[in-house]
C-alpha cells in the first residue's frame, strides 16, 4: 500500500534534506538518486523572494515536491509567521514544522510545536512536526489535525541510529497518522531498521549529504528503506529470548 | 554571573596545570567521547603537539557532521574609527593622531551596494567607543539603515547594557561580538589604561548581559599576543561553557584574533604559531563540534586554504578595517592591515575547488 499524507501518495518512503552538500549540483544528483518525492529545505537557507536562488532552482523537477522547514525559529509564533510567508512565496502549504529554541542540539520544544500545529491546521496548513519521540505529544499532536508525526530516533545530525525505539514502538502502534522517523539515522541500516519497527516513512540528510559518495548512499538509503518496509509488512518472524527444550518439563502432564 | 566563576581561579596555576598535562592525558582526551575543560586543557597542551594530525582528522570528521560541506561567508562593515580607549595594539586608539571618520546613512549604504554586489547576505558592523558619535542610537541607526539588504546583521562594538541590547534585538541585531581580549586582569590593565575599556570586570560580565538579552549568538575570543594563548584560551572555554549552561538559547561563535601590525603597533609578547593556532582551532571543535569557529582576513593564504578543510566554519574575504573602506573613503586609517588580500570571488572559487559550499545566506528574522 502507498503511503499516503493528506490525500497525497507517494511511492518513496524515503524523505531527504538539502543541508550540507558540497555544492547543489551533487545535492541534485543525490535527491534524484534517492527517488525521493518529497525534499526538505530550510526557509532560513533560500532566499523565496528570487526566482534563481541556488537551491530552488535546483529542486525543480517532477518528481519533487517540497518540504520547506522552519528551522531556525525559537517560537510558535516565528514559526507561524515563517510558514505563512513560505506557503506565498514557495505556493505549498505544506510545512515541516521545527521548533527549536536550542541552537546547540536543536532539539524540538513540545510546547510551542503543540501551539503552533494548532494554529497552523486552523491557517489550512498541512503540518508535519518534528519532535521528540513521546507518544502523548505524537496523540496531542495527532488531535489538533497534524497529519503525521516526524519524532527523532536520535538528536539531528549526530548519525547515532535509533535510540528511541521502545517509544517508537508506542507511537508506531498508537498512531492514526503516518509516522516519519527523522533525525539521527546515519546508515542504511539504521533506516531499514526503522521501517521494520513500521514507520511509515524516514527522512534522511547528513548521511547522505557528508558521505564520501553522496550519489551512491542515496541509493543505498533508497534499497534500505525499501527493504525494511518489505519486510515490515511480511511480518518479521518473532525473536526467541530462548531455546525451545527438547525435553518438556511438562509433558508428563499429558501421557 | 561569570565573574564569581572566574575569580575562584588563579592565573598561574592554571597555566602551570596546562604545562603538566602528559601524553597519557592526550590520548585518554583523544580517545573521549565526550570531553570536558580538562580534557580541552590537555589538548592545547605541550603535549599534545605530536598528535596534531590525529587531532586533525578528528576536527574535520566533526566538523563536517555538524556543518556538512559548507562555508559560511560575512563581510565587516567598519561604520567608525572614533574612539575614547586606550588601546597599546589597535589602530584607532586615542591617542594615535588619525584622521576620524563616521559613516553617514549614504555613505553606510554606498558600502552596503558594493558588499551586495560582492554576494553578501551576513554582515558585521563595527565600529570604536565613542559614546557621543556612535553610541546606542547610531548602532541601532545603522542597523535599520542596513536591514533591508542583509538576512543576518552582527556588530561588535563597545559592551553595552542588557536593555540596549534588547532594543538592539528588536530592531533585528542577530549576534554580538565581544572578546575579552585577555583574561589575565594584570596584563587587560596594561593594555587599556585608559576609557571605558579599562573596566576588566564590565567587559568580562558583558556576555552575560547578551544571554539575558537572549541575543541569537554571541561571538568570544582572545587577543593573542597579549598574553600566554594557552591559559587565556582556556578561560576562553571555561567562559563559553558557562555561557552554554545558563543562555541555552543562544548560540556561539568563537574568533581567533592574532595581533597584526598596525599604526603605533604593539610587537606580540606572547608569539602564537600557525601549529598552535591548528591546534587550538581542533581543541575547540573537539570539545564542542556545534561551535561556530571563524577565521578572518587576519590569516594567511596558504592558512586559510588549509583550516577550511576541517575546522573553520565561517570566513571573511577582502575586508576592509577602516571606515567607507570599501568605496567611500578607500585610503581612510585601518584598524589593522589584513594577511588575505584575495577577493571574495577568488576565495569562493577556492572554496569550490576544495568541494565545499559556499554559504551566503543561513538565517531569516521572522
Amino acid at each position: 500500500m502507498k503511503l499516503t499524507i493528506a490525500n497525497k501518495s507517494f511511492n518513496s518512503r524515503l524523505f531527504t534534506g538539502t543541508g550540507k552538500f558540497s555544492s547543489s549540483q551533487l545535492m541534485k544528483e543525490a535527491l534524484l538518486e534517492s527517488e525521493s518525492e518529497l525534499i526538505t529545505v530550510a526557509l532560513k537557507r533560500v532566499d523565496v523572494e528570487n526566482e534563481n536562488d541556488d537551491i530552488l532552482t535546483h529542486l525543480n523537477h517532477s518528481r519533487i515536491n517540497l518540504l520547506p522547514n522552519t528551522s531556525g525559529v525559537r517560537n510558535a509564533e516565528e514559526a507561524v509567521f515563517a510558514a505563512q510567508l513560505s506557503r506565498e512565496a514557495l505556493e505549498t502549504n505544506w510545512i515541516k514544522l521545527e521548533i527549536h529554541p536550542d541552537p546547540k542540539y536543536l532539539l524540538p520544544d513540545p510546547i510551542e510545536t503543540l501551539k503552533a500545529t494548532e494554529e497552523l491546521v486552523k491557517l489550512g496548513f498541512v503540518v508535519m512536526p518534528y519532535i521528540h519521540a513521546d507518544p502523548v505529544l505524537c496523540k496531542r499532536l495527532e488531535d489538533v489535525g497534524a497529519q503525521c508525526v516526524m519524532p527523532l530516533g536520535a538528536p539531528i545530525g549526530t548519525n547515532k541510529g535509533i535510540k528511541t525505539k521502545e517509544f517508537l514502538e508506542i507511537i508506531i502502534e498508537q498512531s492514526r497518522v503516518p509516522v516519519i522517523v527523522d533525525a539521527g539515522l546515519g546508515a542504511p541500516s539504521h533506516a531499514a531498521y526503522a521501517m521494520e519497527l513500521g514507520a511509515d516513512a524516514v527522512l534522511v540528510n547528513t548521511a547522505i549529504a557528508v558521505s564520501k559518495d553522496p550519489i551512491a548512499m542515496a541509493k543505498a538509503f533508497r534499497l534500505a528503506v525499501d527493504a525494511g518496509r518489505i519486510a515490515y509488512e511480511a511480518k518479521l518472524a518473532s525473536v526467541k529470548d530462548s531455546a525451545e527444550a527438547s525435553s518438556p518439563l511438562t509433558s508428563f502432564l499429558t501421557s | 554571573m561569570f565573574k564569581a566563576i572566574f575569580d575562584t581561579y588563579n592565573w598561574d596555576s592554571t597555566l602551570k596545570s596546562i604545562f603538566d598535562k602528559t601524553e597519557s592525558d592526550v590520548r585518554q582526551a583523544i580517545e573521549k567521547e565526550n570531553r570536558d575543560l580538562e580534557d580541552f586543557k590537555a589538548l592545547i597542551s605541550p603535549a599534545a603537539k605530536p598528535f596534531l594530525e590525529q587531532m586533525a582528522q578528528i576536527s574535520q570528521q566533526l566538523t563536517k557532521k555538524r556543518f556538512g560541506n559548507t562555508i559560511q561567508m560575512y563581510a565587516p562593515m567598519y561604520l567608525s574609527n572614533e574612539c575614547q580607549n586606550i588601546c597599546t595594539y589597535c589602530g584607532f586608539s586615542l591617542t594615535n593622531k588619525i584622521p576620524r571618520r563616521t559613516l553617514t546613512d549614504a555613505e553606510i549604504i554606498k558600502e552596503v551596494e558594493f558588499l551586495k554586489k560582492k554576494g553578501y547576505d551576513h554582515i558585521l558592523l563595527v565600529t570604536g567607543e565613542a559614546n557621543k558619535t556612535v553610541g546606542v542610537d547610531y548602532i541601532k541607526n545603522a542597523i535599520k539603515v542596513v536591514k533591508p539588504y542583509f538576512s543576518n546583521i552582527s556588530i561588535e562594538v563597545q559592551p553595552l547594557e542588557q536593555d540596549e541590547y534588547e532594543s538592539l534585538i528588536a530592531e533585528g541585531l542577530y549576534a554580538v561580538l565581544v572578546y575579552q581580549e585577555t583574561y589575565h586582569r594584570e596584563e587587560y590593565k596594561k593594555h587599556h589604561p585608559k576609557g571605558k575599556k579599562s573596566n576588566f570586570d564590565y567587559r568580562l560580565d558583558t556576555p552575560d548581559r547578551l544571554g539575558r538579552a537572549e541575543v541569537h549568538k554571541i561571538g568570544l575570543g582572545a587577543l593573542f599576543g597579549l598574553e600566554d594563548w594557552r591559559a587565556d584560551s582556556f578561560f576562553t572555554a571555561l567562559h563559553l561553557k558557562y555561557l552554554q549552561k545558563n543562555y541555552w538559547k543562544t548560540k556561539y561563535s568563537i574568533s581567533f584574533p592574532r595581533l597584526r601590525p598596525h599604526t603605533g603597533g604593539l610587537e606580540p609578547k606572547v608569539e602564537m604559531t600557525d601549529a598552535d593556532l591548528v591546534q587550538l582551532i581542533c581543541a575547540y571543535r573537539m570539545l564542542d563540534e556545534d561551535l561556530e569557529l571563524s577565521i578572518s582576513t587576519r590569516e594567511s593564504e596558504v592558512f586559510r586554504n588549509n583550516i577550511v578543510k576541517f575546522g573553520a566554519t565561517t570566513l571573511s574575504a577582502e575586508s576592509k578595517t577602516n571606515p567607507g573602506g570599501y568605496v567611500v573613503e578607500r585610503q581612510s586609517l585601518e584598524q589593522f592591515e589584513i594577511s588575505d588580500e584575495r577577493t571574495t570571488e577568488e576565495i569562493a572559487t577556492m572554496l569550490k575547488e576544495q568541494n565545499l559550499e559556499v554559504v551566503w545566506k543561513d538565517w531569516q528574522n521572522w
